[in-house]
């Protein structure tokens, strides 16, 4: 679908900085991000365990769990600040204009209450139908997510369903009551391979149809090459590279980005060895100067030690490296 | 990183590190006595492993995959030994090592030795990374005296990389990456010629995958490691393995090597299962979609399990057991439709 460029983005994120204080000082876990979502659109939100995708997702949806707390910026859904509301106000905001889906269906589930009555619960919560008319409404979601004999499954209880299955109902319930953006975290990661395919393909076809913007977190380049449509990658608590799908993939530009790319064995392709980052990603305590990366990175050089490195924009992406720097003042 | 006291002696002729023959595991998952006597519940069994054939050469990675509860980890649990099997034969080197008492099999066990997939829960976290280490050697007396086996600590550290040093630490004052170094340097401690990697990398990032998956490859490389891995993950396979066994619900349905089974995937679920790797050369190519899930092995369906997502599934599939077929390219297929030539290449 092309994103016309005078809509207005549906959620804009700027300058978010996410802090954990400690016995120890105060950890910064997501620092100075800033993206934003058209309507219709699929982010992807990729980076290894640490990176702070996750927690971007939940100060999104006004989940962070304390003692994590959103120290500097600000969140926008449709032009209205959403990082500052009261939680009586922002639980509204939840399930009514943002969805969630969440890595592990049956913990999002309610085992001891039928997925009917977990469904027309939630479309009672943010809309004016009546029992039968939300039981109405639940039937036709579950017939939407492709679940077979809705009208039999309705009554059913999570137990029974399978792992692909419930996440199914999981996205139904995420769509219940039309919201405008949907947050999926890891959605197919407990998922067999053969099972995620048709979950990708669900959630990026019913989010198309509604129009629906939507934020995918994963550590799994596969799922983002699949249902994205730009892609952030995240390390040590920043975007290092944030574009179109195709480019980032094919063309990244940042040297971390360029090396995960490599790390991922693909079929067809015949290598002895892998491309190889060495090390891991630094804990949150020490975070070296100037750039994070410049420990791994191959290509690192004196700038890198001193200056964080702020996007650049090199052709279709945009990258924070400092490798960029002279093609983007002469550019 | 050469390492002359952990070399093997070079391969002789071409007797199989490990021979499986219909090999079988059944699981009895029957209610308890009373229930079956008062509800006349029936007695269930749940075939886990169910009749599987395979043979790993020296020097060799031959990999299972599948998709959970096809059964694939028991197969990795019944050649260590962790399981006895219900049916069948098991040779490894030659002997048969199938239904043995745990005394007679810890000759065995030193030849053999497993990485496990969740390089948290398999390291105690209360003994020093040293401690670990020894623990085999000790076990085995393979060192004589304690100065001799810290050397030897040091020496299997260093050669995964990581620093002699680092013995005095904890488990928990590792990363993930930095652990499932530490398991391979115990798996390592015995010289053993055969590792069992049960999704040794399912628990990493990509990047510190990547470092696994090379320092598996050099290890197998300078050793001449026999390897027996388990994976999900068809690319990981793709990358490590010379032959692949594709697992479904407690059966090979296909194994070939690699780069045949890859290239030219015969049975219809391989080719499910290949459909549904996502496209990293993003060349656009639509997939087709896949139906269906994985049925209940407690109440598999008749004939080949297989047949209610199979496209190319007849009344022969639904009735008849299909049985393995030797393909003239040294790969094996469990499929009417194949043996017949119904279904196109």
């Amino acid at each position: 679908m092309a994103i016309q460029s005078d809509t207005k983005p549906l959620l804009e994120v700027k300058n978010l900085r996410i802090e954990f204080p400690t016995r120890r000082g105060v950890l910064t876990a997501v620092d100075d991000i800033s993206f934003d979502i058209m309507p219709g659109e699929v982010l992807g939100v990729v980076g290894e365990s640490g990176a702070g995708k996750s927690l971007t997702g939940a100060a999104v949806i006004g989940l962070l769990e304390p003692p994590g707390r959103i120290a500097a910026g600000s969140i926008s859904l449709e032009g209205q600040r959403i990082d500052n509301l009261p939680y009586e106000k922002m639980r509204q905001i939840r399930g009514r204009k943002i969805g969630a889906i969440f890595q592990d269906p049956l913990t999002s589930l309610n085992p001891l209450y039928s997925i009917g009555r977990q469904l027309v619960e939630t479309i009672q919560t943010h809309t004016d139908m009546s029992e039968s008319q939300a039981r109405r409404r639940a039937v036709e979601l579950l017939a939407d997510v492709g679940i077979p004999a809705p009208e039999r499954r309705v009554d059913q209880y999570p137990h029974q369903f399978s792992g692909g299955m419930r996440q199914r109902v999981v996205i139904a319930l995420a769509l219940a009551v039309n919201p405008k953006l949907v947050i999926a975290d890891e959605p197919t990661t407990a998922l067999d391979v053969s099972i995620q395919a048709q979950i990708l393909d669900l959630i990026r076809k019913l989010c198309k149809e509604r129009n629906v913007g939507v934020i995918i977190i994963t550590h799994d380049m596969g799922v983002i090459a699949e249902t994205a449509d730009r892609v952030a990658v995240m390390y040590a608590g920043r975007i290092a590279e944030i574009g179109p799908v195709r480019d980032v993939i094919k063309h990244a530009k940042h040297p971390y980005t360029h090396g995960l790319m490599g790390s991922i064995p693909t079929i067809g392709h015949d290598t002895e060895k892998l491309t190889q980052i060495d090390g891991s990603m630094p804990r949150l305590t020490d975070i070296p100067r100037g750039c994070a990366f410049n420990p791994r990175c191959p290509k690192a050089f004196d700038k890198c030690f001193v200056d964080r490195p702020e996007l650049i924009q090199v052709e279709q992406t945009r990258a924070a490296c400092w490798l960029y720097e002279k093609e983007a003042v002469h550019g | 990183m050469a390492d002359a006291a952990l070399k093997q002696p070079a391969a002789t002729g071409t007797e199989p590190v490990l021979k499986a023959h219909d090999l079988a595991r059944y699981f009895d998952v029957s209610p308890p006595f009373l229930n079956r006597v008062i509800e006349g519940a029936p007695r269930q069994i749940l075939k886990a492993v169910d009749g599987v054939s395979f043979e790993i050469q020296k020097g060799r990675t031959f990999s299972l995959v599948g998709e959970s509860g096809c059964g694939k980890s028991t197969v990795a649990r019944l050649v260590v030994g962790l399981y006895t099997p219900t049916r069948g034969a098991l040779q490894f080197e030659g002997q048969n090592i199938a239904g043995l008492t745990r005394k007679q099999m810890v000759p065995i066990r030193r030849k053999m030795q497993m990485i496990f997939q969740d390089p948290y829960a398999s390291l105690n976290p209360r003994w020093r990374v040293v401690d670990i280490i020894a623990e085999p050697l000790r076990f085995f007396d393979l060192t004589s005296g304690e100065a001799a086996t810290q050397k030897r600590v040091g020496e299997l550290l260093s050669f995964v990389g990581l620093s002699p040093k680092d013995g005095l630490k904890y488990p928990h004052e590792f990363s993930g990456g930095q652990r499932q170094r530490i398991s391979i340097a115990r798996a390592l401690a015995t010289r053993p010629r055969f590792l069992i990697c049960d999704e040794p990398t399912s628990a990493l990032d990509v990047s510190v995958q990547a470092q696994i998956l090379n320092l598996m490859k050099e290890l197998q490389r300078e050793l001449g490691l026999t390897y027996l891995f388990i994976s999900h993950n068809l690319a990981v396979v793709y990358h490590m393995s010379d032959d692949v066994g594709v697992m479904y619900l407690g059966k090979l349905v296909e194994v070939a090597p690699a780069r045949t089974l890859f290239v030219k995937p015969r049975h219809p679920y391989t080719k499910l299962l290949l459909d549904t790797i996502p496209d990293l050369d993003m060349k656009g190519e639509e997939r087709a979609p896949v139906a269906g899930e994985v049925p209940n092995p407690i109440n598999p369906p008749s004939g080949c399990t297989f047949h209610p997502r199979c496209p190319f599934a007849n009344d022969r599939c639904r009735a008849e057991i299909p049985q393995p077929i030797a393909m003239p390219d040294g790969a094996k297929v469990a499929c009417h439709g194949v043996e017949e030539g119904r279904i196109p290449a």
